[in-house]
């Protein structure tokens, strides 16, 4: 169909899997109408889950459970779907395919996405009746029938796939042995440790091995009766599963004369050396690597969907994988490269009683691979560590113990999801049950802890209970679950990461949200919730005093400067100076909470006073009152800086060393105004018995007799985590020029909506030190910049609006009736 | 048009609201009625849209919200909201009240009929 003036250009995939659907899925969300699409397929079903097979195999899941799209969908699309019908050959020169059956389409854009094959061992009896791979749901339906029949299975490879075949054939009744050429389990993704633990529990589960046994032959005449090794020796099989590992599919290629290596062989853009053909998925090599897992295929099919869509912005280069095994009740996580070479350092935790051993491999303070067994709920955190290469020199010695071990509030010691009841909750703040995420996993085709959040809601709040959702997500889809781009992209609008957009608006002066989306191409006309706030937020901390702040571009909170509550009223919160307060401060406070009927008056866990449920009307009327008595905006509602906690210190306290109270003042009073990446909270404890609680602050000031510890990087909420020591001063000055020049590293280096200890672990203590307390010139040069940017920043917002500013905020534009 | 529509139309009252530059760009006012409000949206190519100021999720208010590409995300629990329907943008499922806008020169006027939106049906509950 070539209608009306508009030609649409013919586009067809060759191969129904997983990566060349998602393409066109990626594809038909950016050009929904450039292409009229065939697809050729050589299963007789629609696209289906592939990394779910094993789940078929043990019973777990049923064929309908694992469809991805069904007929209706390529019906929709305006697919032409060719199920069961495998290409002969690609014609380059006429620009068509010729299927099996004769059928000719011809193309403008060719996508092959063959995929790969089971790899068979070229031994005497491989081809008998019973030998059988693992890779598709003809290979299932022939396992599955064979263990209603036989009893003893042997399974040749003793790598991922092959672990799950066997689990699922013992699942099924039948006597399974492994057997292995090497001396370890899965040896790509395990070191010999984990190997052995891996191994010791699946025997537990019924599993018997033959280790660094070699395949000579396999035996029988009608039909397999057994495997014969290189020493002789035999095992009896009535099914023998080859599982010895997977070659990129490249026949059709080749033979079209398409340069192929290991794989078809692919540049950034996804395209062959062919320009009309581009290829995705396992069939592809990509700068020398060919990958077998599904975040990796994703990350091409959306890079691939971009340039066949004629946007010509995006690139892939290469993924870092992880993996897990889809075996019930065992926790293994694997990423990166494990292998110790000269140089790099190995980071061992190994607790045999409770079957738990972790390997984190570090080279030049990054790390470069890990392997959990046991407890692998950090998995999640080390690969983000690992992806980021954040130098890890500062945490090291507590690494092991992982993100969690500190008690990260919420879900107390729940933290090995693969042993908890479907009824436990995963998700605290919007109470979602483990059973429901994997409902929704299943149900609803879910691959990314992303789509998670959308569909349940559960990791969508605080997100502490992300690494269990991302546990949930492996354990349910196995191997790479999760999109893993080393990039991640500020938000759906746009292509750029933040630190990108970041360097853009600097480097090219662009000046307004519309500049920065018209230079970057953003997708979407007007951004999204995601994107404009943060825009936002880097024009202003780049172009200080110049930027006009667009209040439509902030969350609500910022452009009411109160804070909303879940009934639609807002909160409070007057500044008070360190904590210190006065009977005519407190007075004027409980004034205005009588004025206006305030219901709740509350002390809140910073040291000041909150006024609840105000109505928005009332707000600059409530705000004169307090302006009047001497107070400014508390700016407990922003990403900003919030309070500074003190104890009372050297004045009363008897163990006291130094004036933490008035220190506490002098810093509230110099930062306060300031907009932050995320909110910013600091405390001055008078002495190390810390009563300000200075190590869970972003940053914290310790007196000792001596002068002024600083810390920074703390956090007492979702995660809890220890400030690290930044370094010690003399002076008061001093403390309040080191803080300038921290928090302006702050909000210049870090990504919005990133709290400091977030970012300092991503960055590293050691690039904090070297810019605010080794070198003296960059020291004095945030110091001033963050002093120029509070020129304009202490202005207080309550009382411009007590006096009329921003009016239409507040009030209704007409009362009706 | 269909018999109700038509009915609905002619009992619809127009009531001027304001100017549309009353109302910022992506952003939106507050119609108070003793029966509840409605949010009245603009859009950045100041397209109007109203809609009960009540999130379909947990009654957020919705004129709160930051207001992009012909939708609003609500401020309590980000559901996104399409202005034109009143729909919620999937994976959620909901639904709010929408109003007719009409616009008469610089001047915004919202219609308001009963059967439209939960603001009316109140009105009509209360009158019965």
């Amino acid at each position: 169909m070539r209608d009306g003036g508009n030609m649409k250009q013919r586009l067809v995939l060759v191969g129904n899997g997983m990566a060349g659907v998602r393409t066109l899925e990626e594809l038909l969300k950016l050009a929904p109408d450039k292409y009229d699409i065939t697809v050729f397929g050589d299963e007789p079903h629609g696209n289906y889950n592939r990394i779910l097979l094993s789940p078929v195999l043990s019973g777990e899941k049923g064929i309908d459970d694992i469809m991805l799209n069904d007929d209706a969908w390529y019906a929709a699309q305006g697919i032409a779907l060719h199920k069961g019908s495998r290409v002969a050959r690609i014609d380059r020169a006429a620009r068509q395919v010729v299927a099996e059956d004769g059928t000719a389409v011809a193309y403008d854009r060719l996508l092959l996405a063959t995929g790969s094959r089971p790899f068979v061992i070229p031994v005497p009896g491989h081809d008998l009746p019973g030998v059988i791979s693992f890779r598709d749901i003809g290979d299932v339906d022939a396992m599955l029938a064979a263990s209603r029949e036989h009893r003893r299975a042997v399974v040749i490879g003793g790598g991922l796939l092959g672990l799950e075949a066997a689990n699922g054939l013992m699942r099924r009744g039948m006597d399974v042995t492994v057997v292995h050429l090497g001396d370890v389990l899965m040896e790509r993704q395990l070191d010999g440790a984990a190997g052995a633990l891996l191994q010791a529990s699946l025997e537990e589960r019924g599993l018997a091995f033959r280790m660094g046994a070699q395949t000579e032959a396999i035996l029988g005449a009608e039909r397999v009766t057994g495997v014969r090794f290189a020493d002789g020796s035999e095992v009896s099989a009535d099914l023998v599963v080859m599982a010895v590992g997977i070659r990129p599919n490249i026949q059709l290629a080749q033979e079209a004369g398409i340069h192929c290596e290991r794989g078809v062989v692919v540049n950034d853009t996804m395209q062959t050396f062919d320009p009309a053909v581009y290829a995705v998925g396992e069939c592809v090599q990509h700068r020398g690597a060919t990958y077998g897992l599904v975040a990796p295929l994703f990350e091409q099919a959306k890079v691939c969907a971009n340039h066949l869509a004629a946007l010509g912005s995006s690139r892939y280069e290469g993924s870092v994988t992880s993996t897990k095994l889809k075996v019930t009740g065992v926790d293994l996580f694997s990423a990166g490269d494990f292998v110790v070479e000269d140089g790099d350092e190995e980071l061992v935790f190994k607790d045999a009683a409770r079957g738990v051993y972790k390997k984190i491999v570090v080279r030049d303070n990054r790390i470069k691979g890990a392997v959990l067994y046991g407890d692998a709920v950090d998995g999640a955190w080390y690969f983000q560590l690992l992806r980021e290469e954040a130098d890890i020199s500062a945490s090291r010695e507590h690494l092991l113990f992982g993100q969690a071990h500190l008690g990260d509030s919420g879900h107390g010691e729940q933290e090995r999801v693969a042993a908890m009841a479907d009824t436990a909750e995963i998700c605290g703040c919007n109470g979602v049950c483990k059973g429901e995420i994997v409902e929704a996993i299943t149900a609803k085709k879910l691959f990314t802890v992303e789509d998670v959040r959308a569909h349940t809601k559960a990791s969508s709040s605080c997100g502490s209970c992300t690494a269990l959702v991302e546990q949930l997500l492996a354990n349910a889809l196995g191997s790479d679950y999760s999109e893993s781009p080393k990039k991640k992209s500020l938000c759906g609008c746009t292509e750029y990461t933040h630190d990108e957009v970041r360097e853009a608006i600097r480097a090219n002066e662009l000046k307004s949200i519309r500049q920065v989306m018209e230079f970057m191409e953003w997708k979407t006309a007007d951004g999204c919730p995601k994107c404009r706030p943060a825009l936002n937020y880097y024009l202003l901390c780049a172009w200080p005093g110049e930027y006009n702040d667009d209040y439509q571009s902030r969350f609500i909170n910022e452009r009411a400067h109160a804070n909303i509550q879940r009934d639609g009223t807002y909160s409070v919160v007057p500044r008070m100076w360190g904590g210190v307060t006065s009977p005519q401060e407190l007075r004027a406070i409980a004034d205005v909470a009588e004025k206006y009927q305030v219901p709740t008056v509350k002390v809140t866990g910073g040291q000041r006073i909150d006024l609840l449920g105000v109505s928005k009307e009332d707000l600059p009327r409530i705000w004169g009152d307090l302006s009047r008595a001497g107070f400014v905006s508390g700016h407990a509602y922003g990403k900003a800086v919030r309070t500074v906690k003190t104890c009372v210190g050297s004045e009363w306290c008897r163990f006291g060393t130094q004036d933490s109270t008035t220190m506490g003042v002098k810093l509230e009073q110099s930062t306060w105004g300031a907009w932050t990446p995320h909110k910013f909270k600091m405390a001055v404890s008078g002495c190390p018995r810390n009563c300000a609680e200075a190590t869970i602050k972003d940053l914290g000031v310790v007196a000792v007799e001596s002068g002024w510890e600083l810390h920074v990087g703390g956090n007492g909420g979702v995660k809890v985590r220890a400030t690290d020591f930044l370094c010690k001063v003399e002076s008061m000055d001093e403390v309040l020029e080191y803080t300038a020049a921290f928090l302006q590293l702050y909000r210049e280096d870090a990504r919005y909506l990133e709290r400091t200890a977030p970012w300092i672990e991503r960055v590293g203590l050691a690039s904090v030190k070297q810019r605010v307390v080794d070198d003296a010139e960059s020291r004095r040069a945030l110091a001033e910049r963050f002093r120029a940017a509070q020129q304009g920043a202490q202005v207080d917002p309550w009382a411009e609006r007590a006096e009329g500013a921003a009016k239409h905020e507040f009030i209704p534009i007409r009362q009706v009736g | 048009m269909n018999q109700a529509d038509a009915e609905t139309q002619s009992m619809t009252q127009w009531f001027d609201i304001g100017a549309l530059d009353d109302i910022p760009r992506l952003g939106a006012r507050v119609v108070r009625t003793a029966y509840g409000d409605i949010a009245v949206f603009r859009t950045a190519e100041d397209r109007v849209f109203a809609l009960d100021d009540r999130c379909p999720h947990r009654g957020g208010p919705l004129s709160q919200g930051i207001v992009f590409d012909g939708r609003v995300a609500c401020p309590l629990h980000n559901w996104c909201i399409e202005l034109s329907d009143g729909t919620a943008v999937a994976p959620d499922e909901g639904c709010t009240g929408t109003y007719p806008v009409r616009r008469d020169g610089d001047r915004v006027l919202l219609g308001l009929a009963p059967g439209m939106g939960n603001v009316v049906s109140l009105v009509q509950a209360a009158e019965a």
